[in-house]
């Protein structure tokens, strides 16, 4: 079951203990395969859409009214079909798939802060209606009030898609992971083992709310993750690199295939040289790029405006106070082209935008999603999010970033005369209301004199967001966006958040390691 | 659906996989309902209410295997799901090693009861619930005026799953579950909201603690970690909270698996009848515990679940051998998987545990780290309170833990008499001597 109760935020690289969870086949290009059909994402109507879910505006007008008759004050639903699709190679085949096929509606009534919810995956009237009675419990008393006629709100597209998934064959993927492991095993010879896997998924989502909107979208995500195990005198290690985005198969160049490859295997051989380092309170360079997980951890969870709104946040009573060096200015982004965290509408209608958390230094937003919108008096700011039809949603971050800052690389690693360079991750986690968080290293090196010197590996930090904020005392002019495939999981729910960094210096952080 | 009409479906679904010419299917169907509720500030902040229907197929077709999932049930539908799947396997790699398991390892019986469906379920209604909250938090927040935010909550559910293979297996569960919990959150009057939380699932309705003594933990354990701070870097005892252990025994479960030793990401490979702890550690898989959260009959791939031991005395008995990749490596299909975790529990509480210690550290929780299963390197982030000549002195936080499980779980030398109860991992309070720890 769900950990409904806990409120440790924690954000993970999906690896393939995640795709062994998963498991429909839109493998073949073939006539049986229009059966799951989506229409054409470049062409889609909302006529198209309603008519792929079989409903109609009369319909949604129905259920609507049925979730407003105790006396919400608001109600939504949101239509999904979601189309998961996994090939894997293990010992040099490709010899195993899994698919997953999610089809259904979600309804929400709001009475004040309160939720109701419920969903079906049957998409008949006496179902969805069945879901809208039990959602609308939430609200006893009130006047009932009727749904406004809809109007469609028209969405920009940050990741277009050449050939939607559903058009590309299983036969056309399978190439690519034979090609990777051949490079793997041609790229160094210590390489014993490797595990390779090609996921895509594609969302199709229509949401409808009772002050008359209605939106839809369809959202591509893929991805190539591979892993190496590699030997050398009796010592095995083990490591994994992997690329994703909201993108299509032509994403995947030649040129991209390559890096896949090595970069996995120099990832994995560079462990045999790495050394724990000492263990405590040190200098912290993180390299440009996934070390964006820092602002997930460290301010971004805090920042989720639910968490503010019941005041159990550390940052719950700081806006528009200084909290960081004038240079820092720290963002959450729903529009960045193609990236893994970018959405075209939020999963309650709302327009996504570039948030700004920190901007030179001083705390200015909340994520808001509609109920703390709401509850301060302010504009959504597109961050309501959802796992599928199956959830309400929350304030959740998309793509988590720093922007450029004054620096150099070159001068900030020359700044340091002990610390660590921070360059690989696989996971953190956070307690916001102490505001202590974690991420662990999975591969970096040790700095001595102002020069990186011996690669380290499997080491955790751990910090305080409002301290280590304060601690950034260098931010390079170098931001680069992470390219993995990191999934954010809240109260249950995992949905998919990118993040980034220039190079940045904390002055001081506990660094997991040996004591003399 | 009833229990018939889901083996009718089941079977259909398995004909028409072999129709369109798998040469063998595995079918489990799930349907589960479930509420949960949540309260704060003294009323209802969330309710939720559904019921998900899976469908899983497992098709083997001439060596080359495949498995899916959907929750759209109509017949229509899936005819042409089926198909699709089928026809999309046959692109995969021959494997020879994809077939389903020797029918010699599904039970025997089944007819066992292990009392995992408590017959209370159908009689708790939502004025229940809502009270059930309700106590809570009231319970939490008179503990202090400290208290910002308590969020209790109440789950219950019936999952009812049926399993059919071609090759003869048939098998079906019904379970219930109900959780109670809360989350606290306290001013520590320096900035800072120390939370924490209690939470509580069981198989029985009767065997959750009340909704009074559940608030009151969640409130106390927060407010304990008023004034935590790190300390000294330097190598403590570690005293680990029975509840917060099963960070450290998810260490070792990854890397006894076949699929770990198969793909050589174990650093326990070669270890069989070999000490991989100190004696005081002895883990055993108890299937058939009754009203246990990990209780059952058989496993994910139909294989008669039975008891073992997996760790006698600090020596690894047995590996976790699913059908895969056991024939994979030529050893014999015992489970992938454990069921409840059982130990050899000491004769001390925690309380006469902290009393031994000199100085050290009990880690009440873990918050991050990770674990490479290929070398055993760890490193974890903790939370706990100092102990000091045989006394709790303050709380600690934002620290870490390194080292490497080989040694690791050598340097345990104490375990408690406290199996916690709330969790398919019965762990007892572990000491370990000498741990590397990471702070100021």
């Amino acid at each position: 079951m769900k950990p409904s109760m806990t409120r440790r935020d924690f954000m993970k690289r999906s690896s393939q203990t995640m795709i062994a969870a998963a498991t429909i086949p839109y493998f073949l290009k073939s006539e049986q395969a229009r059966a799951f059909a989506v229409p054409d994402p470049n062409n889609m109507t909302l006529n198209d859409v309603y008519a792929h879910f079989g409903i109609s505006e009369g319909h949604i007008r129905d259920i609507m009214s049925e979730a407003l008759s105790q006396g919400g004050d608001y109600c939504d639903v949101f239509f999904q079909h979601n189309i998961y699709n996994v090939i894997g190679l293990e010992d040099k085949a490709v010899n195993r798939a899994y698919t997953e096929v999610g089809l259904g509606v979600g309804i929400r009534v709001l009475k004040g802060d309160q939720t109701g919810y419920s969903f079906t995956e049957e998409l008949t009237p006496k179902a969805m209606k069945l879901a809208a009675k039990t959602a609308a419990a939430i609200a006893s008393e009130g006047k009932s009030m009727p749904p406004q006629a809809l109007k469609l709100h028209e969405t920009p597209d940050y990741y277009p898609i050449e050939t939607p998934w559903e058009q590309v064959g299983i036969d056309e993927k399978i190439p690519f992971l034979q090609t990777i492991n051949d490079k793997v095993f041609a790229l160094d010879k210590r390489i014993i083992k490797s595990n390779i896997y090609f996921i895509n998924d594609s969302s199709t989502i229509l949401i409808a709310t009772s002050d008359g909107r209605v939106a839809y979208d369809y959202q591509p995500m893929s991805r190539i993750y591979v892993s190496c195990t590699a030997e050398q005198d009796n010592q095995r290690e083990s490591n994994s690199f992997d690329l994703a985005g909201r993108r299509g198969i032509g994403f995947y160049s030649p040129e991209t295939v390559d890096r896949l490859a090595s970069e996995a295997v120099r990832r994995t051989v560079s462990l045999f040289e790495a050394i724990k380092p000492e263990a405590g309170e040190m200098p912290v360079v993180l390299a440009a790029g996934s070390s964006g997980i820092l602002l997930h951890e460290a301010i971004g969870h805090g920042m989720e405006a639910d968490f503010n709104r019941k005041k159990v946040s550390i940052f719950s009573d700081k806006i528009d106070k200084p909290v960081a060096e004038k240079f820092v200015s720290i963002v959450d982004d729903g529009t960045n082209p193609y990236i893994r965290g970018s959405l075209n509408i939020d999963d309650e209608a709302n327009d996504t935008e570039k948030t700004y958390l920190v901007e030179n230094g001083i705390l200015r937003s909340y994520l808001h999603d509609r109920i703390s919108a709401q509850h301060y008096g302010v504009k959504p700011t597109g961050n309501g999010r959802r796992e599928s039809f199956r959830h309400p949603v929350q304030p959740r971050m998309r793509n988590t970033y720093m922007e450029n800052g004054p620096h150099t690389m070159e001068e900030i690693i020359g700044h340091v005369d002990k610390g660590l360079y921070a360059e690989t991750f696989t996971n953190g986690e956070v307690y916001i209301g102490a505001g202590d968080f974690t991420f662990y290293v999975k591969s970096g090196a040790l700095i001595e004199g102002g020069k990186i010197t011996r690669p380290v590996k499997d080491v955790n930090i751990i910090g305080n967001g409002p301290e280590v904020l304060k601690n950034i005392i260098m931010v390079g002019n170098d931001m680069k966006m992470a390219e993995g495939g990191w999934t954010c999981g809240k109260n249950g729910q995992g949905v998919p958040v990118s993040m980034g960094l220039p190079t940045v210096l904390v002055s001081g952080i506990t660094v997991g390691g040996v004591n003399a | 659906m009833k229990s018939k009409d889901r083996f009718n479906l089941a079977q259909w679904v398995m004909e028409t996989a072999k129709k369109c010419g798998a040469s063998e299917a595995a079918v489990s169907l799930n349907n589960r309902r479930e509420i949960e509720i949540e309260y704060r500030d003294k009323q209802l902040d969330k309710v939720k209410e559904s019921v998900e229907n899976s469908l899983n197929l497992d098709i083997y077709a001439d060596q080359k295997y495949s498995s899916h999932t959907t929750c759209d049930l109509r017949k229509e539908t899936l005819k042409s799901f089926i198909d699709e799947a089928v026809r999309s396997t046959r692109y995969l790699s021959k494997d020879e090693f994809r077939t389903l398991p020797d029918p010699a390892l599904y039970p025997k019986n089944l007819e066992r009861d292990l009392k995992i469906r408590d017959s209370v379920y159908e009689s708790v209604d939502s004025k229940k619930r809502v009270a059930l909250t309700a106590e809570i938090e009231s319970a939490a927040m008179k503990q202090s005026d400290k208290i910002i935010s308590t969020t209790s909550s109440y789950v219950d559910m019936i999952n009812h799953q049926i399993r059919m293979h071609s090759n003869g297996f048939q098998g079906e569960v019904a379970a219930t579950l109900f959780g109670m919990g809360a989350e606290v959150t306290v001013d520590d009057g320096q900035g800072g909201r120390p939370e924490d939380y209690f939470y509580a699932r069981t198989r029985y309705f009767s065997d959750l603690p009340s909704a009074g003594q559940i608030g009151e933990w969640a409130a106390q354990r927060a407010l304990r970690k008023i004034g935590q701070d790190k300390i000294e870097s330097g190598k403590y005892t570690m005293l680990v909270e029975n509840r917060a252990g099963s960070r450290l025994i998810g260490m070792m479960r990854g890397p006894i698996t076949a699929r770990a030793l198969q793909q050589k990401q174990s650093y326990l490979e070669g270890m069989l009848d070999k000490p991989v702890a100190s004696e005081k550690l002895t883990v055993i898989d108890d299937p058939g515990l009754e009203r246990g959260l990990g209780s059952r009959l058989f496993d994910g791939e139909g294989i008669a679940s039975n008891y073992r031991v997996i760790i006698d005395k600090g020596v690894l008995k047995t590996y976790l051998i699913d059908n895969y990749y056991g024939r994979k490596l030529g050893m014999a299909p015992n489970s992938g998987s454990v069921s409840n975790l059982v130990f050899e529990y000491g004769d001390k509480s925690q309380e006469e545990l902290i009393r031994d210690i000199e100085k050290g550290i009990l880690i009440t929780g873990f918050i991050g780290g990770n674990s490479n299963s290929t070398t055993g390197d760890f490193s974890f982030g903790i939370m706990g309170m100092l102990i000091e000549n045989g006394a709790v002195v303050k709380p600690v936080n934002e620290m870490n833990i390194s080292g490497n499980a080989k040694e690791f779980w050598k340097q345990l030398t104490a375990v408690g008499n406290d199996p916690y109860p709330y969790s398919s991992q019965k762990l007892p309070s572990l000491v370990f001597e000498d741990v590397n720890f990471s702070g100021l």
